[in-house]
């Protein structure tokens, strides 16, 4: 005999299955926006989990799909064979290894025909290797191809930026026949085993007479996780091999460093847009889930009536959540991985990797995370359902109780507003919970919003910032002037020029309308008390020079004799504001105060900015090697540049943007990304609002009847319902903008502490008075989009039929 | 247009989705004055005739005038419009909104016609007095009993004056007591020269308050005779083109 509980839930076919087919198909609005909200909590969970995971893990990921090398020891040629180290593969505890491949460092002219003629680069470490593949550093081409004969070169990405130069020649002047190299691709060594690498062939031709090229080999080893592991490796690969013969050793943990101060500033960001984009879906599922339950009450006491017991019910309820939700889920999966990729690529680029995707486990931990909670989440309702009695089942189900909202509702009805007006705004009181949960969904949108705009705002104050010349709007390069030094300069076509009169290009300058004010830069490599090696000392030299780089804190430097230093300065030296600290150039002492701090990312120790008479006593400075100068407000930059340079360029000087991106900027990815969390945020938050508005409608859709039937026109009716959220959305604009700008005020810094600097005031207090009511606004704004659908069905509504839904 | 009817019915057929007309070719016309009661079975059409003349749903074919409005031509906005000023629903069920106190449900249409307030207010407190619930005006309709919601239906169906009061099984949902009571109303707001046109079942409802009576049967009118005039009102029935048969079955 089979029970009648088994009956009712007996298979697929069986009235359970029938059930929970019959609801999902029945409520065709709440599952879609079951499905959409699943899809939208789980499409930004993964992305910003790809994201966190891209951010944090670039260089692991890169180092570990390029094989890249633990150790790169350059050996000296004179002293160590190729065979010998061949031989150095087989040192314990190496893994692989690559090599020997000969090298050597040039000094050339400046490249022409690319994409930065003209400009003068430091000397390159060349690498003669047949092929970019191999068992260690397996180099990855990002444009162009392999050097495949003599006369070509491939440039590193490190060195030239990730898409310059493929197509322009490089003159060696100083090596015998002026060999010139064409650039035919750009590669990148996970670890910058080379800034150039050309066929083994072509290296004699571009090794000095009477000298040995170097010989570079790569490793991998069984342990090389710590300094101490790779310091032991280096040790005993340099015991395998003459002594004296390792010339320098790059160890990759180096390179690990230096690749995360780039990324790991803006981990916070992301962290705080998944912690966001995690609570929001666990309101939205519940909210979702609970009124999907909720609404079908009085369908649970029918069930029961019909002899389903507590257990079907719950379950029938958790499965009918869970159907649309996994199809939700599903589809969030593969939209956040379609998402994930075109980001990930430019996070390729951005990272210095080669090919990012989104990890398997968070493909897996997503979606089986949005299951479990949305199981739990509709367990609690599911579970009071099941519990209920038959006949209060069917009672609760057809309205908000009795009572709930009318005080609100009297006194909203003496307020002097349209009377659909004041009727909506009383809606909300019916269903506190609910409201309170629609409430929290569009806080969170605002407050996605409003640190979204906010941290785009900093990015882009830190992005001009750190840009190489400040404040300034034009930059003049009039190459190395040092006092009795030879003069060389990069001209146009890479052909070694006199430089520039100072003078001269001051005069040109000065002349050039729409000039406001400008200022000569220099600058030298100078000891300073306290730090190992040497720090670059930038001097300025006139009065328009002042606050040309963004101060953080204290005032910009009067006269010689004092400094300002980036926030890294400060924290390397240990010193502070107020501080003297001695500049050491061939025993000449130059005490220097420190009256500001200023915001400068350009060096890894930092740089220090001084006025050019502080280096009075020093030799060899730059006095100018160019100059910055501020345009009048209105005036055309680029036809400024061009009429100056018109000028300029017989005198082998060069204006250029200031405020031109270099290329290879993380900050268009970011700002995409952004873009795109905080749009699915506000998306989340506005199908929160679609679905009380639409539970709502459902629910009242007798009143509406009655309401259209005495009268309440289209756009009443619309306005009814609008105003159900306007209030909510107002609400929770206002709460969301500061807690935005709260996260905002405590994210920037800490990305910024991050990074190695403070901050200026001003790049943290971003928003303006308009700017917060504006947000303040957003939240309106997401809440009236929600309901606008919801809005435009009651008021389509059938009087008729709404009047006979009882 | 003053000895035009009041409504207009000029061969409306009405089907939904296909099927047999709920409405087949009714031609009907009601003056000024009268109350009107359409009987039939359940699924005659009487309702559809009342939602029809509501501008709650429109003929399939045919037309329905009412005050000289084409009500079969009206948008949405427009139909709402209508009914705001010119007729007056009153509901088996009464249809009160049960979060609004009784003052509020009344002053509903006419604050959804932009009637100024204090005018407003004058005019529900008038017809709470005169409808004898003006003790009821600050309480809520769940706690009234159903003959006194009934009431309160009527009094914010009459709020804007309108030149027609429609009801659909008015004492349907009523015991005796309070079904007379709204029977009692109804002719009395008929003797004030309120048109009224009734949809109902209840037979003793049609012969106390009507001053015709319209029977339908399968979407037809099966009869159109005059009632002896209850209400003194002296209101004649107009009953062309069908012919006239008794009233009862």
């Amino acid at each position: 005999m089979i029970s009648h509980g088994t009956q009712l839930g007996n298979g697929r076919g069986g009235a359970l299955g029938r059930v929970v087919r019959a609801g999902v198909g029945r409520r065709r609005v709440q599952t879609l926006v079951i499905v959409l909200s699943t899809m939208m909590a789980v499409t930004s969970t993964v992305l910003a989990g790809a994201l966190l995971m891209a951010s944090r893990a670039p260089f692991d990921h890169a180092f570990n799909t390029q094989r890249g090398a633990h150790l790169s020891v350059l050996a000296d040629g004179s002293k160590a064979t190729s065979a010998q180290m061949a031989a150095s593969a087989h040192v314990q505890g190496v893994t692989a290894a690559s090599g020997p491949y000969p090298q050597i460092i040039a000094e050339h002219g400046s490249p022409s025909g690319g994409d930065f003629p003209g400009i003068g680069l430091p000397p390159m470490l060349i690498v003669g290797r047949a092929i970019p593949g191999g068992s260690v550093d397996d180099l990855a081409i990002t444009q162009g191809r392999w050097a495949s004969k003599p006369g070509e070169i491939v440039l590193s990405t490190s060195y030239f930026g990730p898409r310059g130069g493929v197509g322009m020649t490089m003159t060696f002047p100083d090596l015998p026949g002026k060999p010139v190299l064409t650039v035919v691709g750009v590669a990148q060594s996970v670890t910058g085993t080379a800034d150039a690498w050309v066929q083994p062939s072509q290296i004699p031709a571009l090794t000095q007479p009477g000298t040995v090229p170097g010989i570079q080999m790569l490793y991998r080893f069984a342990n090389a996780g710590t300094d101490t592991q790779v310091t032991a490796d280096r040790n005993a690969v340099a015991a395998a091999l003459p002594h004296g013969a390792v010339t320098g050793a790059l160890s990759w943990l180096s390179a690990k460093l230096d690749a995360e101060r780039n990324t790991a500033p803006f981990v916070p960001f992301i962290v705080a847009f998944g912690v966001l984009g995690l609570i929001m879906s666990v309101i939205i599922i519940g909210n979702v889930v609970s009124g999907a339950v909720g609404a079908s009450l009085r369908r649970i006491g029918i069930l029961k009536a019909l002899g389903f017991t507590p257990a079907q019910i719950v379950r029938a309820y958790i499965t009918q959540a869970l159907i649309p939700s996994i199809i939700g889920i599903a589809l969030g999966v593969v939209l956040g991985n379609v998402f994930a990729k075109p980001l990930l690529s430019r996070a390729e680029f951005a990272y210095g990797t080669v090919s990012l995707s989104v990890a398997t486990w968070i493909d897996i931990a997503a979606p089986c995370g949005a299951v479990v909670l949305v199981a739990l989440t509709a367990f609690a309702p599911a579970l009071r359902a099941g519990r209920l009695r038959t006949v209060e089942a069917i009672a609760v189900g057809r309205s908000p109780k009795s009572g709930r909202g009318r005080v609100a509702r009297r006194v909203l009805s003496r307020v002097p507003l349209p009377r659909a007006v004041s009727l909506g705004l009383g809606g909300p009181f019916a269903r506190p919970a609910r409201t309170l949960a629609v409430a929290a969904s569009v806080v969170f949108g605002a407050t996605a919003l409003t640190f979204a705009l906010g941290l785009v705002s900093s990015f882009n104050d830190v992005h001009a910032g750190q840009n190489r010349n400040g404040t300034a709007d034009v930059a003049v390069d009039i190459g190395a002037t040092s006092d009795g030094g030879d003069v060389v300069h990069a001209g146009p076509k890479g052909v070694s020029q006199p430089a520039a009169d100072p003078e001269a290009v001051a005069a040109a300058i000065a002349a050039q309308p729409g000039t406001r004010s400008y200022y000569g830069t220099g600058g030298t490599e100078l000891a300073v008390s306290g730090l190992s090696g040497t720090t670059q000392v930038r001097t300025l030299q006139g009065a328009a020079a002042v606050d040309s780089v963004p101060l953080i804190s204290g005032s910009w430097f009067t006269g010689p004799g004092q400094a300002v230093v980036p926030t890294r300065f400060l924290q390397n030296t240990g010193t502070s504001i107020g501080s003297t600290i001695t500049l050491t150039d061939h025993g000449v002492l130059i005490p220097v105060r420190i009256v500001g701090e200023v915001f400068d990312l350009r060096s890894q120790n930092g740089e220090l900015i001084t006025d050019a008479r502080t280096l009075s006593a020093v030799d060899h400075v730059d006095r100018i090697s160019g100059f910055e100068i501020h345009l009048n407000p209105g005036v055309d930059r680029a036809a400024y540049i061009k009429a100056l340079n018109a000028k300029l360029h017989p005198m082998y000087a060069e204006a250029q943007d200031a405020a031109a991106d270099s290329g290879g900027s993380t900050l268009p990815f970011f700002e995409g990304m952004i873009a795109i969390l905080t749009a699915m945020l506000a998306t989340v938050a506005g199908l929160a609002v679609l679905n009380a508005a639409v539970l709502e409608t459902r629910e009242r859709v007798h009143d509406l009847g009655v309401y259209k039937a005495i009268g309440m026109s289209p756009r009443q009716t619309i306005a009814m319902v609008l105003s159900s959220v306007t209030l909510v959305g107002l609400c929770a604009g206002i709460i969301g903008v500061p807690i935005g700008i709260a996260l905002h005020s405590y994210v920037v810094p800490v990305m910024a502490h991050t990074a190695g600097t403070n901050l200026p005031h001003a790049y943290i207090t971003v928003y303006r008075g308009t700017e917060t009511v504006l947000l303040a606004l957003g939240g309106l704004a997401i809440a009236i989009a929600g309901a606008l659908l919801p809005a435009s069905w009651a008021a389509k509504t059938r009087t008729a039929t709404a009047l006979r839904t009882e | 247009m003053d000895d035009a009817p009041l409504i207009e019915l000029h061969q409306v057929t009405k089907s939904y989705d296909g099927g047999p007309p709920a409405v087949d070719d009714i031609s009907l016309t009601v003056e000024p004055g009268e109350a009107v009661a359409i009987l039939g079975p359940s699924g005659s059409g009487k309702s559809t005739v009342l939602n029809l003349i509501a501008g709650l749903d429109r003929p399939s074919t045919g037309t329905v005038t009412v005050a000289g409005t084409r009500v079969d031509e009206l948008g949405e906005s427009g139909s709402a419009k209508y009914r705001r000023t010119q007729i007056g629903m009153v509901f088996q069920f009464f249809n009160l909104l049960d979060d609004l106190t009784v003052g509020d449900n009344v002053l509903l249409p006419a604050q959804l016609a932009g009637m100024p307030r204090a005018l407003a207010r004058a005019r529900a407190a008038e017809l709470l007095e005169t409808l004898g619930i003006a003790r009821h005006a600050r309480a809520y309709p769940g706690r009234l009993s159903g003959g006194e919601r009934q009431r309160v239906a009527v009094a914010r169906a009459l709020i804007n004056r309108p030149a027609l009061l429609l009801a659909d099984e008015p004492t349907g949902a009523l015991d005796t007591a309070s079904g007379q009571d709204v029977r009692g109303l109804l002719s009395e707001l008929n003797a004030d020269g309120q048109t009224v046109l009734l949809v109902t079942h209840d037979l003793t409802l049609a012969q106390s308050c009507a001053t015709r009576t319209v029977r339908l049967i399968d979407g037809r009118i099966a009869s159109d005779t005059a009632q002896p005039d209850v209400t003194g009102s002296g209101a004649a029935a107009s009953v062309a083109p069908f012919p006239t048969e008794g009233a009862a079955r």
